[in-house]
Protein backbone atom coordinates (compact mmCIF):
# COMPACT_ATOMS: atom_id res chain seq x y z
CA UNK A 1 0.00 0.00 0.00
CA UNK A 2 2.60 2.51 1.13
CA UNK A 3 4.48 1.84 -2.46
CA UNK A 4 1.37 2.76 -4.28
CA UNK A 5 1.49 6.13 -2.28
CA UNK A 6 5.37 6.78 -2.80
CA UNK A 7 4.33 6.01 -6.65
CA UNK A 8 1.50 8.56 -6.35
CA UNK A 9 3.80 10.78 -4.61
CA UNK A 10 6.51 10.80 -7.43
CA UNK A 11 4.14 11.19 -10.27
CA UNK A 12 2.70 14.35 -8.93
CA UNK A 13 6.27 15.97 -8.40
CA UNK A 14 6.81 15.13 -11.71
CA UNK A 15 3.87 17.15 -12.30
CA UNK A 16 4.89 19.82 -10.53
CA UNK A 17 8.62 19.84 -12.19
CA UNK A 18 6.83 20.11 -15.08
CA UNK A 19 4.88 23.22 -14.59
CA UNK A 20 7.92 24.56 -12.63
CA UNK A 21 9.45 24.14 -15.74
CA UNK A 22 6.70 25.03 -17.98
CA UNK A 23 6.81 28.78 -16.21
CA UNK A 24 10.83 28.99 -15.88
CA UNK A 25 10.80 28.13 -20.00
CA UNK A 26 7.67 29.54 -21.04
CA UNK A 27 5.16 28.94 -24.18
CA UNK A 28 8.00 28.49 -26.65
CA UNK A 29 8.64 24.66 -26.50
CA UNK A 30 6.49 23.53 -23.78
CA UNK A 31 2.93 23.13 -22.68
CA UNK A 32 2.22 22.83 -19.03
CA UNK A 33 0.62 19.14 -17.55
CA UNK A 34 -3.19 20.59 -17.98
CA UNK A 35 -3.26 21.56 -21.36
CA UNK A 36 -1.75 18.20 -22.31
CA UNK A 37 -3.66 16.17 -21.04
CA UNK A 38 -6.48 17.92 -21.95
CA UNK A 39 -4.58 17.43 -25.82
CA UNK A 40 -4.29 13.86 -25.18
CA UNK A 41 -8.19 13.14 -24.38
CA UNK A 42 -8.66 15.04 -27.75
CA UNK A 43 -5.85 13.33 -29.45
CA UNK A 44 -7.63 10.20 -28.18
CA UNK A 45 -10.67 11.26 -29.59
CA UNK A 46 -9.54 12.42 -32.85
CA UNK A 47 -10.30 10.40 -36.24
CA UNK A 48 -7.89 7.90 -37.27
CA UNK A 49 -6.09 8.05 -33.92
CA UNK A 50 -7.34 4.60 -33.04
CA UNK A 51 -6.22 3.36 -36.22
CA UNK A 52 -2.82 4.66 -36.16
CA UNK A 53 -2.32 2.91 -31.83
CA UNK A 54 -3.57 -0.08 -33.34
CA UNK A 55 -1.26 -0.02 -35.62
CA UNK A 56 1.52 0.35 -33.13
CA UNK A 57 0.28 -2.20 -30.41
CA UNK A 58 0.02 -5.13 -33.04
CA UNK A 59 3.80 -4.38 -34.18
CA UNK A 60 4.92 -3.67 -30.28
CA UNK A 61 3.00 -7.49 -29.53
CA UNK A 62 4.68 -8.71 -32.47
CA UNK A 63 8.00 -7.35 -31.94
CA UNK A 64 7.78 -8.59 -27.94
CA UNK A 65 6.71 -11.49 -28.69
CA UNK A 66 9.56 -12.52 -31.01
CA UNK A 67 11.96 -10.54 -28.70
CA UNK A 68 10.61 -12.86 -25.72
CA UNK A 69 10.68 -16.11 -27.11
CA UNK A 70 13.88 -15.48 -29.34
CA UNK A 71 15.87 -14.08 -25.99
CA UNK A 72 14.46 -16.67 -23.57
CA UNK A 73 15.06 -19.78 -25.89
CA UNK A 74 18.97 -17.55 -26.88
CA UNK A 75 19.31 -17.47 -22.95
CA UNK A 76 18.69 -21.06 -22.29
CA UNK A 77 20.61 -22.70 -25.07
CA UNK A 78 23.97 -20.09 -24.22
CA UNK A 79 23.05 -20.56 -20.19
CA UNK A 80 23.23 -24.63 -20.21
CA UNK A 81 26.20 -24.96 -22.09
CA UNK A 82 29.55 -22.91 -19.98
CA UNK A 83 31.48 -23.37 -23.84
CA UNK A 84 28.79 -21.79 -25.75
CA UNK A 85 28.01 -19.02 -22.80
CA UNK A 86 31.42 -18.25 -22.77
CA UNK A 87 31.81 -17.78 -26.62
CA UNK A 88 28.18 -15.59 -26.77
CA UNK A 89 28.32 -13.61 -23.90
CA UNK A 90 30.85 -11.06 -24.95
CA UNK A 91 29.43 -11.29 -28.61
CA UNK A 92 25.61 -9.82 -26.97
CA UNK A 93 27.12 -7.75 -24.28
CA UNK A 94 29.16 -5.83 -27.50
CA UNK A 95 26.00 -6.23 -29.82
CA UNK A 96 23.87 -5.02 -26.90
CA UNK A 97 25.73 -1.12 -26.45
CA UNK A 98 25.77 -0.52 -30.16
CA UNK A 99 23.90 2.51 -31.29
CA UNK A 100 21.31 0.29 -33.32
CA UNK A 101 19.75 3.15 -34.80
CA UNK A 102 22.71 2.84 -37.45
CA UNK A 103 21.39 -0.14 -38.39
CA UNK A 104 18.14 1.00 -39.72
CA UNK A 105 18.94 1.75 -42.87
CA UNK A 106 20.05 -2.04 -43.40
CA UNK A 107 16.59 -2.88 -41.80
CA UNK A 108 14.84 -0.60 -44.22
CA UNK A 109 16.57 -2.60 -47.50
CA UNK A 110 15.98 -6.12 -45.86
CA UNK A 111 12.21 -5.48 -45.03
CA UNK A 112 11.10 -2.36 -46.97
CA UNK A 113 8.65 0.20 -45.22
CA UNK A 114 5.90 -0.89 -42.88
CA UNK A 115 5.03 -3.50 -40.51
CA UNK A 116 8.05 -5.84 -40.81
CA UNK A 117 10.67 -3.11 -40.66
CA UNK A 118 8.97 -2.12 -37.15
CA UNK A 119 8.67 -5.62 -36.01
CA UNK A 120 12.58 -5.84 -36.72
CA UNK A 121 13.44 -2.99 -35.19
CA UNK A 122 11.78 -3.52 -31.96
CA UNK A 123 12.62 -7.09 -31.76
CA UNK A 124 16.49 -6.42 -31.97
CA UNK A 125 16.29 -3.79 -29.18
CA UNK A 126 14.23 -6.26 -27.06
CA UNK A 127 16.36 -9.84 -27.16
CA UNK A 128 19.64 -8.68 -26.02
CA UNK A 129 18.82 -7.79 -22.88
CA UNK A 130 16.48 -10.49 -22.27
CA UNK A 131 18.70 -13.07 -23.65
CA UNK A 132 21.85 -11.56 -21.34
CA UNK A 133 19.49 -11.65 -18.10
CA UNK A 134 18.32 -15.27 -18.55
CA UNK A 135 22.17 -16.36 -19.46
CA UNK A 136 22.97 -14.46 -15.90
CA UNK A 137 19.91 -15.61 -14.32
CA UNK A 138 20.96 -19.91 -15.04
CA UNK A 139 24.38 -19.12 -14.39
CA UNK A 140 23.69 -17.97 -10.82
CA UNK A 141 21.88 -20.79 -10.18
CA UNK A 142 22.57 -22.90 -6.99
CA UNK A 143 24.78 -26.22 -9.03
CA UNK A 144 22.74 -28.68 -6.50
CA UNK A 145 19.67 -28.30 -9.08
CA UNK A 146 21.37 -29.01 -12.16
CA UNK A 147 22.99 -32.44 -9.87
CA UNK A 148 19.34 -33.03 -8.53
CA UNK A 149 17.83 -32.89 -12.01
CA UNK A 150 21.04 -35.69 -13.19
CA UNK A 151 20.02 -37.71 -9.84
CA UNK A 152 16.50 -37.83 -11.19
CA UNK A 153 17.70 -38.64 -14.54
CA UNK A 154 15.42 -35.83 -16.21
CA UNK A 155 16.04 -35.17 -19.87
CA UNK A 156 17.32 -32.29 -20.93
CA UNK A 157 14.06 -30.42 -21.93
CA UNK A 158 12.37 -32.02 -18.56
CA UNK A 159 15.12 -30.26 -16.19
CA UNK A 160 14.69 -26.85 -18.42
CA UNK A 161 10.34 -27.14 -17.94
CA UNK A 162 10.51 -28.63 -13.91
CA UNK A 163 13.68 -27.18 -12.62
CA UNK A 164 15.77 -24.28 -14.11
CA UNK A 165 13.47 -22.47 -15.70
CA UNK A 166 10.77 -22.06 -12.23
CA UNK A 167 14.17 -21.19 -10.45
CA UNK A 168 15.79 -18.82 -13.09
CA UNK A 169 11.94 -17.19 -13.50
CA UNK A 170 12.13 -13.93 -11.34
CA UNK A 171 15.71 -13.59 -12.51
CA UNK A 172 14.16 -13.78 -16.13
CA UNK A 173 11.10 -11.34 -15.47
CA UNK A 174 13.63 -8.93 -14.39
CA UNK A 175 15.27 -8.90 -17.75
CA UNK A 176 12.07 -9.11 -19.48
CA UNK A 177 11.19 -6.07 -17.88
CA UNK A 178 13.65 -4.18 -19.31
CA UNK A 179 13.11 -6.08 -22.71
CA UNK A 180 9.05 -5.18 -22.18
CA UNK A 181 10.75 -1.09 -22.64
CA UNK A 182 13.44 -1.64 -24.93
CA UNK A 183 11.58 -3.04 -27.26
CA UNK A 184 8.84 -0.54 -27.11
CA UNK A 185 11.34 2.15 -27.29
CA UNK A 186 12.72 0.03 -30.54
CA UNK A 187 9.34 -0.43 -32.12
CA UNK A 188 8.58 3.60 -32.09
CA UNK A 189 12.12 4.59 -33.44
CA UNK A 190 11.09 1.99 -36.19
CA UNK A 191 8.36 4.08 -36.73
CA UNK A 192 9.66 7.06 -36.61
CA UNK A 193 11.75 6.21 -39.59
CA UNK A 194 10.27 3.61 -41.50
CA UNK A 195 6.52 4.09 -41.50
CA UNK A 196 3.80 6.13 -42.71
CA UNK A 197 1.30 4.58 -39.78
CA UNK A 198 1.43 4.30 -36.17
CA UNK A 199 2.37 6.44 -32.99
CA UNK A 200 6.07 6.74 -33.99
CA UNK A 201 5.32 8.13 -37.08
CA UNK A 202 2.59 11.00 -36.00
CA UNK A 203 5.68 11.80 -33.37
CA UNK A 204 7.40 12.08 -36.19
CA UNK A 205 5.26 14.30 -38.39
CA UNK A 206 4.28 16.35 -35.42
CA UNK A 207 8.06 16.90 -34.53
CA UNK A 208 8.33 18.01 -38.28
CA UNK A 209 5.58 20.52 -38.31
CA UNK A 210 6.89 21.49 -34.90
CA UNK A 211 3.72 20.83 -33.54
CA UNK A 212 4.22 21.37 -29.91
CA UNK A 213 0.76 20.48 -28.82
CA UNK A 214 0.96 17.38 -30.43
CA UNK A 215 4.59 16.31 -29.60
CA UNK A 216 3.41 16.63 -25.91
CA UNK A 217 0.42 15.14 -25.61
CA UNK A 218 1.78 12.23 -27.71
CA UNK A 219 4.79 11.95 -25.87
CA UNK A 220 2.42 12.55 -22.42
CA UNK A 221 0.59 9.27 -23.94
CA UNK A 222 3.69 7.07 -24.43
CA UNK A 223 5.35 7.73 -20.74
CA UNK A 224 2.20 7.50 -19.46
CA UNK A 225 2.00 4.25 -20.86
CA UNK A 226 5.62 2.96 -20.51
CA UNK A 227 5.36 4.26 -16.89
CA UNK A 228 1.98 2.42 -16.16
CA UNK A 229 3.23 -1.20 -17.69
CA UNK A 230 6.64 -0.88 -15.79
CA UNK A 231 4.89 -0.60 -12.60
CA UNK A 232 2.96 -3.63 -13.44
CA UNK A 233 5.33 -5.29 -14.33
CA UNK A 234 7.39 -4.91 -11.11
CA UNK A 235 4.44 -5.60 -8.92
CA UNK A 236 4.23 -9.14 -10.73
CA UNK A 237 8.23 -9.44 -10.61
CA UNK A 238 8.07 -8.73 -6.86
CA UNK A 239 4.83 -11.22 -6.40
CA UNK A 240 7.18 -13.88 -8.32
CA UNK A 241 10.41 -13.07 -6.20
CA UNK A 242 8.34 -13.57 -3.23
CA UNK A 243 6.91 -17.04 -4.51
CA UNK A 244 10.21 -18.68 -5.03
CA UNK A 245 11.89 -17.22 -1.39
CA UNK B 1 38.98 -19.03 -21.64
CA UNK B 2 41.91 -19.07 -24.51
CA UNK B 3 39.50 -21.66 -26.30
CA UNK B 4 36.44 -19.63 -26.27
CA UNK B 5 38.19 -16.56 -27.50
CA UNK B 6 39.45 -18.68 -30.41
CA UNK B 7 35.82 -19.67 -30.88
CA UNK B 8 34.26 -16.68 -30.61
CA UNK B 9 36.64 -15.07 -33.46
CA UNK B 10 36.23 -18.31 -35.70
CA UNK B 11 32.61 -17.78 -35.19
CA UNK B 12 33.17 -14.15 -36.11
CA UNK B 13 34.93 -14.66 -39.32
CA UNK B 14 32.49 -17.42 -40.73
CA UNK B 15 29.75 -15.23 -40.44
CA UNK B 16 31.33 -12.47 -42.10
CA UNK B 17 32.89 -15.13 -44.60
CA UNK B 18 28.88 -16.26 -45.45
CA UNK B 19 27.96 -12.67 -46.08
CA UNK B 20 30.96 -12.47 -48.61
CA UNK B 21 30.07 -15.74 -50.29
CA UNK B 22 26.48 -14.80 -50.40
CA UNK B 23 26.82 -11.27 -51.68
CA UNK B 24 29.47 -12.34 -54.19
CA UNK B 25 27.39 -15.23 -55.42
CA UNK B 26 24.02 -12.66 -55.76
CA UNK B 27 21.87 -14.45 -52.66
CA UNK B 28 22.30 -10.86 -51.50
CA UNK B 29 21.81 -8.35 -54.14
CA UNK B 30 23.97 -5.38 -54.52
CA UNK B 31 21.72 -2.96 -53.97
CA UNK B 32 20.95 -4.18 -50.42
CA UNK B 33 24.45 -4.31 -49.40
CA UNK B 34 28.04 -4.94 -50.91
CA UNK B 35 30.16 -7.39 -49.70
CA UNK B 36 32.16 -6.59 -46.06
CA UNK B 37 35.60 -6.83 -48.40
CA UNK B 38 34.69 -4.07 -50.95
CA UNK B 39 32.74 -2.55 -47.18
CA UNK B 40 36.48 -1.85 -45.62
CA UNK B 41 38.31 -1.05 -49.24
CA UNK B 42 35.28 1.68 -49.08
CA UNK B 43 35.93 2.44 -45.67
CA UNK B 44 39.84 2.97 -46.12
CA UNK B 45 39.11 5.35 -49.21
CA UNK B 46 36.75 7.65 -47.74
CA UNK B 47 38.73 8.12 -44.59
CA UNK B 48 41.94 8.79 -46.84
CA UNK B 49 39.73 11.11 -48.91
CA UNK B 50 39.12 13.32 -45.68
CA UNK B 51 35.80 13.82 -45.94
CA UNK B 52 34.34 12.58 -43.06
CA UNK B 53 37.09 13.69 -41.03
CA UNK B 54 34.99 16.84 -39.36
CA UNK B 55 32.04 15.04 -39.51
CA UNK B 56 33.71 12.04 -37.06
CA UNK B 57 35.67 14.43 -35.23
CA UNK B 58 32.10 16.56 -34.78
CA UNK B 59 30.70 13.71 -33.31
CA UNK B 60 33.13 11.76 -31.14
CA UNK B 61 33.65 15.60 -29.46
CA UNK B 62 29.94 15.82 -28.80
CA UNK B 63 29.99 11.87 -27.13
CA UNK B 64 32.97 13.23 -24.97
CA UNK B 65 31.11 15.83 -23.54
CA UNK B 66 27.74 14.06 -22.94
CA UNK B 67 29.18 10.72 -21.62
CA UNK B 68 31.45 12.99 -19.15
CA UNK B 69 28.45 15.52 -18.17
CA UNK B 70 26.64 12.22 -17.09
CA UNK B 71 29.00 10.42 -15.58
CA UNK B 72 29.71 13.46 -13.14
CA UNK B 73 26.06 15.13 -12.79
CA UNK B 74 25.01 10.91 -12.41
CA UNK B 75 27.77 9.96 -9.96
CA UNK B 76 26.20 13.07 -7.76
CA UNK B 77 22.74 12.37 -8.13
CA UNK B 78 23.29 9.00 -7.00
CA UNK B 79 25.28 9.57 -4.34
CA UNK B 80 22.46 12.18 -3.07
CA UNK B 81 19.67 9.57 -3.63
CA UNK B 82 20.88 6.27 -1.94
CA UNK B 83 21.68 8.95 0.86
CA UNK B 84 18.36 8.43 1.53
CA UNK B 85 16.90 5.18 1.19
CA UNK B 86 13.20 5.91 1.08
CA UNK B 87 13.80 7.82 -2.12
CA UNK B 88 15.90 5.15 -3.82
CA UNK B 89 13.23 2.80 -3.49
CA UNK B 90 10.63 4.90 -4.62
CA UNK B 91 12.08 5.88 -7.60
CA UNK B 92 13.86 2.46 -8.82
CA UNK B 93 10.52 1.49 -11.06
CA UNK B 94 10.64 4.95 -12.67
CA UNK B 95 14.53 4.08 -13.87
CA UNK B 96 13.35 1.16 -15.69
CA UNK B 97 10.51 3.35 -17.39
CA UNK B 98 12.71 5.67 -18.10
CA UNK B 99 14.24 3.46 -20.93
CA UNK B 100 10.66 3.36 -22.99
CA UNK B 101 10.47 7.18 -23.09
CA UNK B 102 11.74 8.42 -26.49
CA UNK B 103 13.84 10.67 -25.51
CA UNK B 104 14.44 11.96 -29.18
CA UNK B 105 10.73 13.26 -29.05
CA UNK B 106 12.23 15.92 -26.70
CA UNK B 107 14.84 17.26 -29.88
CA UNK B 108 12.80 20.00 -30.49
CA UNK B 109 12.16 21.48 -26.96
CA UNK B 110 15.87 20.93 -26.95
CA UNK B 111 16.84 23.01 -29.62
CA UNK B 112 13.95 25.46 -28.55
CA UNK B 113 15.67 26.23 -25.29
CA UNK B 114 19.22 25.46 -26.29
CA UNK B 115 19.34 26.87 -29.87
CA UNK B 116 20.20 24.86 -33.22
CA UNK B 117 23.74 24.10 -33.48
CA UNK B 118 25.03 21.11 -31.26
CA UNK B 119 24.13 21.13 -27.41
CA UNK B 120 20.60 19.56 -28.20
CA UNK B 121 22.20 16.54 -29.45
CA UNK B 122 24.86 16.46 -26.58
CA UNK B 123 21.85 16.85 -24.18
CA UNK B 124 20.04 14.05 -25.51
CA UNK B 125 23.38 11.64 -25.31
CA UNK B 126 23.57 13.15 -21.59
CA UNK B 127 19.83 12.07 -20.80
CA UNK B 128 20.09 8.77 -22.43
CA UNK B 129 23.59 8.14 -19.97
CA UNK B 130 22.52 9.86 -17.03
CA UNK B 131 20.21 7.16 -16.12
CA UNK B 132 22.53 4.54 -16.09
CA UNK B 133 25.08 6.00 -14.10
CA UNK B 134 22.32 7.11 -11.02
CA UNK B 135 21.16 3.77 -11.32
CA UNK B 136 24.70 1.93 -11.35
CA UNK B 137 25.90 4.40 -8.22
CA UNK B 138 23.20 3.15 -6.24
CA UNK B 139 23.96 -0.28 -6.24
CA UNK B 140 26.99 0.64 -5.95
CA UNK B 141 27.06 1.99 -3.10
CA UNK B 142 23.94 -0.39 -1.95
CA UNK B 143 27.29 -3.14 -1.71
CA UNK B 144 28.92 -1.65 0.60
CA UNK B 145 28.53 -3.46 3.97
CA UNK B 146 27.47 -1.89 6.73
CA UNK B 147 30.81 -3.40 8.32
CA UNK B 148 33.21 -0.72 6.09
CA UNK B 149 31.03 1.90 7.50
CA UNK B 150 31.93 0.74 10.93
CA UNK B 151 35.56 0.77 9.76
CA UNK B 152 35.54 4.09 9.04
CA UNK B 153 33.80 5.44 11.35
CA UNK B 154 36.21 3.97 14.06
CA UNK B 155 39.27 4.73 12.43
CA UNK B 156 37.32 8.42 12.78
CA UNK B 157 38.00 9.07 8.67
CA UNK B 158 35.94 11.96 7.73
CA UNK B 159 33.62 11.32 4.86
CA UNK B 160 35.86 12.16 1.83
CA UNK B 161 38.90 10.24 3.51
CA UNK B 162 36.70 6.93 3.37
CA UNK B 163 35.32 7.49 0.05
CA UNK B 164 38.53 7.77 -1.08
CA UNK B 165 40.32 4.64 1.28
CA UNK B 166 37.43 2.49 1.42
CA UNK B 167 34.15 2.91 -0.59
CA UNK B 168 35.76 3.82 -4.25
CA UNK B 169 38.02 0.92 -3.98
CA UNK B 170 35.35 -1.49 -2.74
CA UNK B 171 32.66 -0.09 -5.40
CA UNK B 172 35.05 0.31 -8.16
CA UNK B 173 33.51 -2.40 -10.30
CA UNK B 174 29.84 -1.64 -10.42
CA UNK B 175 30.48 2.15 -10.75
CA UNK B 176 32.82 0.91 -14.19
CA UNK B 177 29.49 -0.82 -15.58
CA UNK B 178 27.73 2.39 -14.69
CA UNK B 179 30.68 3.95 -17.10
CA UNK B 180 30.50 1.68 -19.39
CA UNK B 181 27.04 2.47 -20.22
CA UNK B 182 27.24 5.90 -20.23
CA UNK B 183 29.91 5.47 -23.20
CA UNK B 184 27.13 3.38 -25.06
CA UNK B 185 24.31 5.38 -24.38
CA UNK B 186 25.79 8.51 -25.02
CA UNK B 187 26.87 6.83 -28.36
CA UNK B 188 23.33 5.70 -29.29
CA UNK B 189 21.77 9.51 -28.18
CA UNK B 190 24.07 11.57 -29.86
CA UNK B 191 24.27 9.39 -33.38
CA UNK B 192 20.19 8.95 -32.92
CA UNK B 193 20.16 12.70 -32.71
CA UNK B 194 21.80 13.02 -35.50
CA UNK B 195 20.45 11.03 -37.66
CA UNK B 196 16.36 12.83 -36.68
CA UNK B 197 17.90 16.52 -37.72
CA UNK B 198 21.50 17.67 -37.94
CA UNK B 199 23.45 19.22 -40.39
CA UNK B 200 26.56 17.92 -39.38
CA UNK B 201 27.78 14.40 -37.94
CA UNK B 202 28.42 10.96 -39.02
CA UNK B 203 24.64 10.07 -37.91
CA UNK B 204 23.71 12.77 -40.42
CA UNK B 205 26.35 11.81 -43.33
CA UNK B 206 24.92 7.89 -43.23
CA UNK B 207 20.96 9.25 -43.63
CA UNK B 208 22.73 11.70 -46.59
CA UNK B 209 24.26 8.56 -48.07
CA UNK B 210 21.01 6.56 -47.23
CA UNK B 211 18.50 8.75 -49.13
CA UNK B 212 20.99 9.27 -52.01
CA UNK B 213 21.46 5.03 -52.64
CA UNK B 214 25.43 5.84 -51.92
CA UNK B 215 25.95 2.39 -50.21
CA UNK B 216 29.70 2.37 -51.27
CA UNK B 217 29.31 5.46 -48.31
CA UNK B 218 26.58 4.33 -46.10
CA UNK B 219 28.34 0.86 -45.23
CA UNK B 220 31.72 2.09 -44.37
CA UNK B 221 30.33 4.64 -42.15
CA UNK B 222 27.90 2.25 -40.35
CA UNK B 223 30.58 0.31 -40.61
CA UNK B 224 33.37 3.00 -38.68
CA UNK B 225 30.26 3.52 -36.01
CA UNK B 226 30.32 0.30 -35.42
CA UNK B 227 33.89 -0.83 -34.78
CA UNK B 228 34.54 2.71 -32.76
CA UNK B 229 31.74 2.31 -30.71
CA UNK B 230 32.43 -1.54 -30.22
CA UNK B 231 36.13 -0.97 -29.50
CA UNK B 232 35.42 1.44 -26.63
CA UNK B 233 33.15 -0.98 -25.14
CA UNK B 234 35.13 -3.54 -25.15
CA UNK B 235 38.31 -1.19 -23.68
CA UNK B 236 35.78 -0.49 -20.87
CA UNK B 237 34.80 -3.83 -20.33
CA UNK B 238 38.14 -5.42 -20.30
CA UNK B 239 38.79 -2.53 -17.87
CA UNK B 240 35.81 -3.84 -15.61
CA UNK B 241 36.75 -7.12 -15.82
CA UNK B 242 40.08 -6.33 -14.63
CA UNK B 243 38.43 -4.10 -11.67
CA UNK B 244 36.36 -7.16 -10.44
CA UNK B 245 39.29 -9.88 -11.10
CA UNK B 246 41.62 -8.08 -8.92
CA UNK B 247 38.71 -7.77 -6.23
CA UNK B 248 37.81 -11.18 -6.51
CA UNK B 249 42.06 -12.19 -5.45
CA UNK B 250 42.25 -9.85 -2.51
Amino acid sequence: MSSARNNLFVILSMFGVWQITYWAIGDLALRPPLDTIRNAWSLIGSEGFMAHLNETLQAFTFALAIAVTVGVALGFCLGMNRLAGEVGEPLLVSFYSLPKITLYPIVLLIFGIGMPSKVAFGAIHGIMPITIFTLGALRNLPPILGRTSKVLRLTRWQSVWTILFPAARPEIFTGLRLGFSLTLIGTLLGEMFASQRGIGFLLMQAIGLHDTDRIMALTFLIVGFAITASLMLLAINRHLRHGAA
Amino acid sequence: MKPATALRLGLITLIVLILEILSRSGAISRFVAPPPSEIVVDLGRLLLSGRVQPAIGQTLGKITIACALAIAVGTLVGVVVQHFRAVADTLSPFFTAYYAVPIYAFYPMMIAIFGIGEAPQIVIGFMLAVVAVVVNTISALDRIPRVFRKTAAVYGMSTLEAARRIYLPHAGPYLATGVKLAVSYSFIGVIGAEFIMSRIGIGHEIVFAYNNFENQVMYPLILFVLLAAGTVNWVFYAWEKRLLSRRSRS
